[in-house]
């Protein structure tokens, strides 16, 4: 029995596909794992102590206050940008509509450092609206209102691009019978519509903040290059390392990209949980 | 219900903010790189640390995108087609670099190859330097567009019709045969999508590469980081220019990657 198999194991360590599982794993891990376990042991290295004290720091604190006050504006406005205009896009038929599409994929192809130099010429204070701005006393770059902006802009299409899908696929149908059966325009969006392209737009918001929370070169643009200048997290993990400091950049590191992944794997396995969930109960 | 007037409200203020947001800055830029006329933006481009920059970034995206082409292909393949020990924590990890933010990339890759490092010190002993020098911007991009290839290449691969390869195994060809001859060409544009996209945004990759190229003009200086320090230097029309010739080209990736799509649906 065990020397079957043995021979059934040892078969299967030399097929051919082995050496392909084999190569590709250990790629993904030199590429993705070990870098990622680094980062870990050396923010650990000298402990939890030093790894609290880092992150407890009023300096680090501040900036994760500010990474999650930009995260949270720029989340509401384009999460009701992307609904409005996902709507606008699968329900309305207008000259443009096609280019209109293009347009919001934009912000992907444009470098975050180009994004915040659009900004700087734009709202700076040579800028085609900011010399305005700032005689009605607004300063919108280097300072965080040109950070939101920033923010705003890198994460422009997420919720578009992923509601757009799911609307088109949902159709009218069902709506139109809300509508006849009485229901007002809010009340079918309410109940109708939204509950069914929830995950497209669940998937959205979550990317989009996630993106928010580690958007780096359009913020250093924007924030201009001011010693002891208003910190995101990001920029944090920057400056500390460039003025040697890289206790805290390493700890504020692993808290940022640790708090991005939870929340992208667990809107994958919430979505799992519900969906298998609901099938149990419609049976 | 089309025109009605709560519709009409929400197309103009989309369209509205659609337009101050994306249209208007880069118009902007676009007019501004321009203004100075057509020989000043030929000159910014010709400037030798603007060229070399620019050819820096094209080169690396290059080595990267034909690493990528091939890795990726092998690693959806190996995630449709065949089962082992951790597939579906390896799975679920893929998108790794989705969540990362681009500078915490780049200290991971300083703190495992980082001169400092263990790792760093035994490269280094032999001569291979990795951060602060070509190789590292290499690296960088590779970790950043790690998923695009083997998200297009996936969906694909298992929706596949087995049918076909049977078939090809039954009148006799060998495993490579059939992937060559059968497998490959279905394949073949969800390959050039994931190279496309992870080329555009290799072009226009900054926090990460910052963090692990280590600056030096004519040697490690990337576009993004050349278009970086000329605004910090005061320089805003070479900066300008620089952007608008890596805008175009990922714009122009885009747009073609669309058109060739829509021209295979039709």
């Amino acid at each position: 029995m065990s020397s079957v198999g043995g021979k059934r194991l040892r078969s299967s360590i030399f097929r051919p596909q082995s050496l392909l599982i084999g190569v590709v794993v250990l790629w993904f891990a030199a590429l993705i794992l070990v870098p990622t376990l680094a980062l870990a042991n050396k923010a650990l290295e000298g402990g939890f102590r030093p790894f609290w004290n880092a992150i407890l720091s009023s300096d680090a604190r501040r900036a994760f206050a500010l990474t999650i006050g930009i995260t949270a504006l720029a989340t509401v406005v384009n999460t009701l940008f992307g609904l409005a205009f996902a709507m606008v896009l699968v329900r309305q038929r207008f000259w443009g509509r096609a280019l209109a599409d293009g347009i919001v994929d934009l912000p992907f192809a444009v470098s975050p450092i180009i994004a915040g130099l659009m900004l700087v010429i734009v709202y700076g204070p040579n800028g085609w609206l900011g010399s305005s701005l700032a005689s009605l006393g607004w300063r919108v770059v280097y300072s965080w209102p040109g950070m939101v902006l920033a923010t705003l802009f890198v994460t422009l299409p997420f919720v578009v691009r992923e509601v757009v899908p799911v609307l088109r696929e949902f159709g009218i149908d069902q709506e139109e019978v809300a509508r006849t059966l009485g229901a007002g325009r809010w009340r079918t969006f309410w109940q109708v519509t939204l509950p069914s392209i929830r995950w497209g737009l669940a998937y959205g918001v979550t990317l989009t903040v996630a993106r928010s929370l580690g958007e780096f070169g359009a913020l250093l643009v924007v924030s201009g290059n001011i010693l002891g200048r208003t910190q995101t997290a990001t920029l944090y993990i920057h400056d500390t390392i460039e003025g040697f400091e890289p206790e805290g950049a390493y700890a504020a590191s692993v808290v940022l990209a640790g708090i991005s992944f939870v929340l992208l794997i667990g809107m994958e396995q919430l979505r799992k949980y519900v969906e298998v969930r609901e099938s149990g109960q419609s049976e | 219900m089309a025109n009605s007037p709560p519709a009409l409200i929400l197309r103009t203020s989309t369209l509205a903010y659609l337009g101050v947001m994306v249209v208007l800055p880069l118009t902007a830029l676009t007019t501004q790189a321009f203004e100075p006329g057509l020989a000043r933006f030929g000159q910014a481009v010709t400037d030798p640390f603007a060229w070399h920059a620019l050819k820096l970034t094209f080169a690396t995206a290059l080595v990267m995108v034909a690493i990528n082409a091939v890795m990726g292909t092998a690693t959806a393949w190996v995630l449709v087609r065949y089962d082992f020990p951790g597939k579906s924590i390896m799975n679920a990890l893929i998108d790794l670099p989705f969540a990362v933010p681009t500078v915490v990339t780049g200290l991971m890759l300083v703190a495992l190859y980082g001169p400092s490092s263990t790792l760093g010190t035994i490269l280094g002993r032999h001569g291979w330097g990795i951060i602060y020098e070509q190789p590292g911007i290499v690296l960088a991009l590779l970790f950043v567009t790690y998923p695009f290839v083997i998200r297009s290449v996936q969906p694909v691969l298992l929706e596949i019709d087995r049918g076909e390869e049977e078939a090809a195994a039954t009148l006799g060809a060998r495993p490579w045969t059939i992937f060559r001859r059968v497998t490959f060409p279905t394949l073949y544009p969800s390959i050039l999508t994931g190279t496309a996209l992870a080329f555009s945004r290799a072009l226009g990759e900054f926090g990460s590469v910052v963090m692990v190229a280590g600056n030096r003009p004519l040697e490690t200086k990337t576009g993004p980081m050349y278009v970086f320090g000329e605004i910090e230097s005061g320089n805003r029309h070479g900066a300008m220019v620089v952007s608008a010739v890596l805008l175009a080209s990922s714009l122009g990736i885009l747009v073609t990657l669309n058109l060739i799509q829509r021209g295979r649906k039709v």
